[in-house]
């Protein structure tokens, strides 16, 4: 059974007298486990097919059904209970809450999923420790780097075990070094069995993906098995990203 | 159980992140709690001081005994002052010494009647003090010392052969004693009044001094005397002492009853005399100091609008601020619900410091304002839950706004704001 199962979804949004077609159609299956990219130019669609995904957003028409669930018609609570237990998201800009420390930014989706206060700390010390983060629990996301920022937000993403780890241009504010090191942690993740989709208009990062998908004007413009993902070149950057436990 | 956990985690998160924001905008959330601090602060002052004063006129209103009661012309304490009112009162018929006599002999429950009348004031002069102080001068049957619950320290009380042979001997206050007779004991010496000698024979225990007037500073002659001097037409006013507390109220109703039949009172009219305890007369004053409260709520709840006004404000600055953490907060599963707990919280949190800094102070001012006034300090209790409670109403009233607009915001607009 497909993790995901997207049918005729369409979007469309209407600006003053324009009607903007940002979806025309789309359908998608996603297999649990898979490691996908997708891409397009600016305008095509992408993102918002990601924030459908992400249950941020709903269709206009066509279905969507995530892990058996449809989601395309749910309310407003049901979405944020969808993206809080089965959606993991890393956004470009770290999107951390600036004045909280690293532990606090990662058990902020356990305070919404109602985790007790001695298991929310515990798992998400393990996520930082996941992430190589294990000496940076108290730093506030000003006192870490771009890359430390964005492990953080990795962390914040998996800690409430989602089905799915949505990742937008995760690499776009990061130097390609540190870049490659968040790619390594995505290729690691995908080793251990979670379903990652990146979504980026950068080739480069497109090619670590098994699975690209090419999005353009609010279609499926092809959708093809990478034959040969990249793996993410470490320079001196192995050592720095311990294996997950 | 879980829902529970849930409930207080957000509880916790929200009431964190209050302070954390507040904190982060220091000078700006001290403005703006600044507002309900001064609301907070005008009513809890007025309440402070009032209640410190109260215990203390309350004290002085007890200076009958226990389980007494005075009937007299003038209600204890006028409010209206208009010459119709005023002219009831003055036509009403005086109560004489006769009267006295006849409700003593008449009234079978009464335990004492006594009879004071306070008719002049003026000079006192003794061969021992350099100055002559301005005294009150008070006639009392010998049971008035009861009724007036007066205790003598030194010497005797009037006695009924005193007030028989109408004899010019008095009882001085514990204050004017010690003024008159700064070096030795005054019994057995004279003081003068208006140009007459009376012979010391007791000095009273001493009352202190309410708001730095002395309660001591009077002379007590027979009323027999007083009535030779000023007259048989002078008014009196007549106390009752009941036995206990139990007969109190039967004690009233003989009274009543038989102060009706010696004056006269047609059936059905109502009483033209006023009957005082010390509870009516606490009462009456509650009911004043009620109104002047009042007055101070009404100041106060001007003041505290405006200032949730100010919060409210300052919270659309803030979600404004915030729109970013708002949309990444909605991402990883915030309901909008737990938005809407969090800017309240915030709002409610901002306002609740101003309110507790608000009662603080206002009990610390209104304690210095009795403190000069020689009151012992309170802290009202009732006054400054409630003003709390209004603190939180404050800020759940005008946070809700903010906190709706929060809630309702589009995440993916939200996560993109910059």
């Amino acid at each position: 059974m497909s993790l995901i199962r997207i049918r005729n979804l369409t979007r469309h949004y209407v600006m003053g007298v324009e009607t903007v077609h940002a979806l025309r159609g789309v359908s998608l299956d996603i297999s649990k486990g898979e490691y996908i990219a997708i891409m397009g130019p600016s305008g095509s669609g992408k993102s918002t097919l990601m924030n459908l995904l992400g249950c941020l957003d709903t269709p206009n028409s066509g279905s969507y059904e995530l892990n058996g669930t449809n989601v395309a018609d749910m309310d407003d609570n049901a979405l944020a209970e969808v993206r809080n237990r089965e959606i993991g998201f890393v956004f470009q800009s770290f999107n951390l809450l600036a004045r909280s420390d690293s532990l606090h930014n990662v058990e902020l989706p356990l305070i919404y999923a109602g985790v007790p206060y001695e298991d929310r700390r515990e798992r998400a010390r393990q996520a930082l420790a996941n992430v190589g983060l294990a000496e940076r629990m108290h730093h506030k996301p000003n006192e870490l780097s771009g890359g430390q920022r964005q492990r953080v937000a990795v962390a914040r993403a998996l800690v409430n075990d989602p089905s799915i780890v949505l990742a937008d241009e995760p690499t776009g504010n990061l130097d390609s070094r540190t870049g490659e090191e968040i790619l390594s942690l995505f290729e690691q993740l995908s080793r251990r069995g979670n379903t990652i989709i990146v979504v980026t208009h950068e080739e480069d990062v497109a090619q670590h993906a098994r699975r690209i998908i090419r999005i353009r004007d609010g279609l499926i413009a092809a959708d093809e098995v990478n034959p040969n993902p990249r793996a993410a070149r470490l320079v001196g950057a192995a050592e720095r990203v311990p294996a997950p436990a | 159980m879980r829902s529970q956990i849930q409930l207080m985690a957000e509880v916790r998160e929200a009431f964190g992140m209050a302070l954390n924001a507040i904190g982060t905008h220091k000078l700006r959330s001290s403005l703006t709690l600044l507002g309900i601090l001064i609301g907070v602060f005008s009513i809890i002052v007025v309440a402070t001081a009032i209640e410190a004063l109260q215990g203390n006129i309350e004290k002085e209103m007890s200076q009958l005994g226990s389980h007494t009661f005075q009937v007299q012309r003038f209600p204890a304490i006028q409010v209206e002052d208009d010459m119709e009112s005023v002219e009831k009162y003055l036509r009403r018929k005086r109560f004489y010494l006769s009267t006295a006599r006849q409700l003593e002999e008449r009234s079978t429950l009464a335990k004492h009647v006594g009879v004071t009348a306070e008719v002049d004031q003026g000079e006192v002069f003794s061969l021992y003090a350099k100055t002559a102080p301005t005294v009150s001068y008070r006639g009392m049957s010998p049971s008035a010392f009861e009724t007036r619950n007066l205790v003598v320290a030194e010497g005797r009380a009037l006695s009924e052969t005193d007030m028989e042979s109408a004899r010019y001997v008095t009882v001085l206050g514990a204050d004017l004693a010690k003024k008159l007779f700064p070096f030795g004991s005054p019994l057995g010496k004279w003081v003068q009044f208006r140009g007459v000698k009376y012979t010391v024979v007791g000095v009273l225990e001493a009352k202190g001094s309410i708001f730095g007037q002395s309660q001591d500073n009077f002379m007590s002659v027979p009323i027999t005397t007083v009535l030779n001097r000023y007259g048989r037409e002078t008014s009196l006013s007549i106390q009752v002492q009941s036995p206990s507390q139990e007969a109190f109220d039967d004690v009233v109703e003989q009274t009543r009853g038989v102060l009706r039949t010696l004056r006269k009172t047609p059936p059905g009219e109502e009483d033209d005399f006023e009957i005082v305890s010390n509870d009516s007369l606490i009462n009456q004053f509650r009911s004043i100091t009620l109104a002047v409260r009042a007055g101070a709520g009404i100041i106060s709840s001007i003041a505290l609008v405006a200032a949730g006004i100010g919060i409210m404000n300052i919270m659309l600055v803030s979600v404004t601020e915030r729109t970013r953490e708002i949309g990444i907060r909605r991402a990883i599963g915030a309901k909008k619900r737990n938005i809407m707990t969090q800017f309240i919280m915030e709002a409610v949190v901002l306002s609740e410091i101003g309110g507790i800094l608000g009662v603080l102070l206002g009990i610390g001012a209104g304690n210095l304002a009795a403190a000069m006034l020689l009151t012992p300090p309170v802290f009202p209790w009732d006054w400054a839950l409630i003003g709390l409670g209004v603190c939180s109403v404050v800020g759940v009233v005008f946070g809700t706004y903010p906190a709706w607009k929060a809630a309702n915001l589009d995440p993916i607009e939200s996560l993109r704001y910059e």
